[in-house]
């Protein structure tokens, strides 16, 4: 079945929306997807007939809701091709995910039979200079705690063939000291599609775990725990066209089984005794407190849209967008594209500056025009730093984008350039 | 290439980020101060010098979005040669417009006294551009707090 992108974009109420009294041109999916109508029924189907909480009551609608939430769980692990579907653990969104797996690590430093998972001094965490903050900040506070050293592994040059990470040094920045390498899939500033399986062969070989933050992959390609090979990988709902506030962390059981908690409280407990707890299996062992049902059920039901869709299609109808976008956008006057400028190895989210204008002025005034894009440093930071530039504006696209958009966005950054001048 | 009427970059704004006035830093001054706006990074250092209760001179560099490189010249072209009083009499008013979240109503009286600064009106309803509006403005004020109180200690 080819991909019918009019009829995907009927799935979508908000893309009929107009803004300043034109029609709405949303290329900022990879900050914040839209939501297709199928999910938003499914929250008020929800609510509207089997809310209840989960795992605690007996009666028909707790067993409804238990059944919804569960079922979810199913649905999220045969997407990523999960071996079990108590390797899938819901988090809030992916910074909870990727916090969770550092906090577990620090505190198996005091957990009886979580000695194999201790890090300390000497111990090395590598991460990559084109992180996300969630998945920078967690690992630069577990090194503060434990003791451990922080190392990354640098972004090369920066031209038109760059944005990506210095292959060569993988073998010497991974080293036997080293317990954790945490990457990025995709990265949300630049684009750029990271080398995952030499990354995991190397961490493989000096024998540290793998943490992949798939918070930009999962929503535009098929994304298979089992191939990629980690230990560990975090994705977010509201990037891959579910709610807020639901997101998922997949690690490998016999792992998750050995780690001890990050948050306490119920539904994480075996048996509760005033001198002492013992915890619950994976994955309620990870899910203290009510968890987010509604969200959750919503996010199942994102995922079924996209594997009605098909991933490959989607992963093919994006790529062809890339292609599209990206000489059209080389050509504009003053326009440096900020990140791979060849749609190889590259995932469908542009970053740019454009000479003698601020990205914030550039997205203030394509807004006027209707197109939404993101300015800023896309709390990447040290991207920019890299870059030697203070922000970027970026547009990214999705399931919905047509190259009608693109067009539009052109138009738009050509006048921008024109008002500026 | 002109912009929609009801655009925040009115012409007013794009002229003065284009040809900013009092721009480059004065050599005799009796305070210094720089300001940053972490949002778009924007960045300000500004020199007073104060004679007979008046902002005598003043003079800026900076780095950043037009809004906050347009909204410092245009606020050097009002304070300077002004009594420190009425300065800081329209750093409040101005002030005022920008947290009114698009709803001030400006009277003929305002656009007398705020003169050019009556266009960033248009940036009141952008909470996230607001700060960059404010950005010379606020440290005009922290430079001449910062002169008065050099005066003092003196
Ligand atoms: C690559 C990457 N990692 C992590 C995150 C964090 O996602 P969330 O804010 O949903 O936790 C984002 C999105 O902001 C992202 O783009």
């Amino acid at each position: 079945m080819p991909f019918d992108v009019e009829a995907v974009r009927k799935d979508f109420p908000i893309l009929a929306r107009e803004v300043h009294g034109v029609p709405l041109v949303y290329l900022d999916s990879a900050n914040t997807s839209q939501k297709p109508q199928v999910v938003l029924d499914t929250l008020t189907d929800f609510y509207a007939n089997h809310n209840a909480n989960v795992a605690r009551a007996v009666h028909t609608l707790g067993s409804e809701a238990t059944n919804a939430f569960e079922a979810a769980r199913g649905k999220l692990a045969a997407f990523v091709n999960a071996p079990d579907r108590n390797e899938i653990v819901f988090t809030k969104n992916s910074s909870e995910a990727l916090n969770l797996v550092a906090y577990a690590l620090s505190n198996a430093a005091t957990t009886i039979g979580a000695e194999r998972f201790r890090i300390g001094p000497g111990d090395e965490i590598v991460v990559t200079e084109m992180e996300h903050h969630s998945n920078l900040v967690p690992w630069q506070l577990l090194c503060q705690r434990t003791g451990a050293t922080f190392r990354w592994l640098r972004i090369g040059d920066t031209g038109p063939d760059g944005g990506r990470l210095v292959e060569d040094e993988i073998d010497t920045v991974i080293t036997e000291r080293t317990r954790v390498v945490a990457f990025v899939h995709q990265s949300n500033a630049l684009g750029t599609i990271n080398p995952v399986s030499r990354l995991v062969a190397r961490a493989r070989a000096v024998g540290a775990l793998t943490v992949v933050d798939a918070s930009q992959s999962a929503p535009h390609l098929p994304l298979d725990v089992q191939a990629l090979g980690a230990d560990f990988v975090a994705f977010t709902g509201h990037k891959m066209y579910g709610p807020t506030g639901v997101g998922v962390l997949w690690g490998r059981y016999d792992l998750l089984a050995g780690l001890p908690p990050f948050l306490g409280g119920g539904e994480m407990i075996e048996t509760v005794d005033m001198t002492g707890t013992t915890f619950a299996a994976p994955p309620h062992r990870f899910e203290a407190g009510t968890p987010m049902i509604a969200q959750a059920v919503g996010l199942g039901a994102a995922v079924d849209y996209l594997s009605a869709l098909g991933m490959e299609n989607v992963a093919a109808h994006e790529h062809a967008l890339l292609e599209y976008a990206l000489p059209r956008l080389a050509e504009v006057e003053g326009l440096r594209i900020i990140g791979p400028a060849t749609a190889v190895d590259r995932g469908a989210t542009i970053s740019f500056t454009l000479a003698g204008v601020h990205p914030h002025d550039v997205a203030q005034l394509l807004d006027e025009g209707g197109i939404a894009v993101r300015a800023g440093h896309h709390c990447a930071r040290p991207v920019c730093v890299r870059y030697g530039i203070p922000a970027t504006t970026r547009a990214s696209f999705g399931v919905y984008t047509t190259t009608e958009e693109i067009d539009a966005l052109v138009a738009g950054v050509r006048r921008v350039g024109e008002v500026f001048r | 290439m002109s912009v929609p009427m009801d655009s925040i970059y009115q012409q007013i704004i794009l002229d003065h980020y284009k040809n900013p006035h009092h721009h480059g830093l004065i050599e005799e001054f009796d305070a210094e101060v720089h300001h940053v706006n972490p949002t778009c990074g924007d960045e300000v250092t500004l020199r007073v010098r104060l004679a007979d209760g008046a902002i005598a001179d003043l003079g800026w560099d900076g780095d950043g979005c037009s809004i906050s490189q347009a909204s410092t010249s245009v606020m050097a072209d009002l304070v300077v040669g002004k009594p420190v009083a009425e300065a800081m009499a329209l750093q409040e008013r101005f002030l005022e417009l920008m947290q009114s979240q698009g709803n001030a109503e400006l009277t003929e009286g305002d656009e007398d006294v705020l003169e050019d600064a009556v266009a960033f009106e248009g940036v009141s309803k952008y909470p996230a551009r607001v700060k960059c509006a404010l950005l010379g403005w606020m440290a005009m004020k922290s430079a001449v707090v910062e002169s008065d109180r050099q005066e003092e200690t003196a």
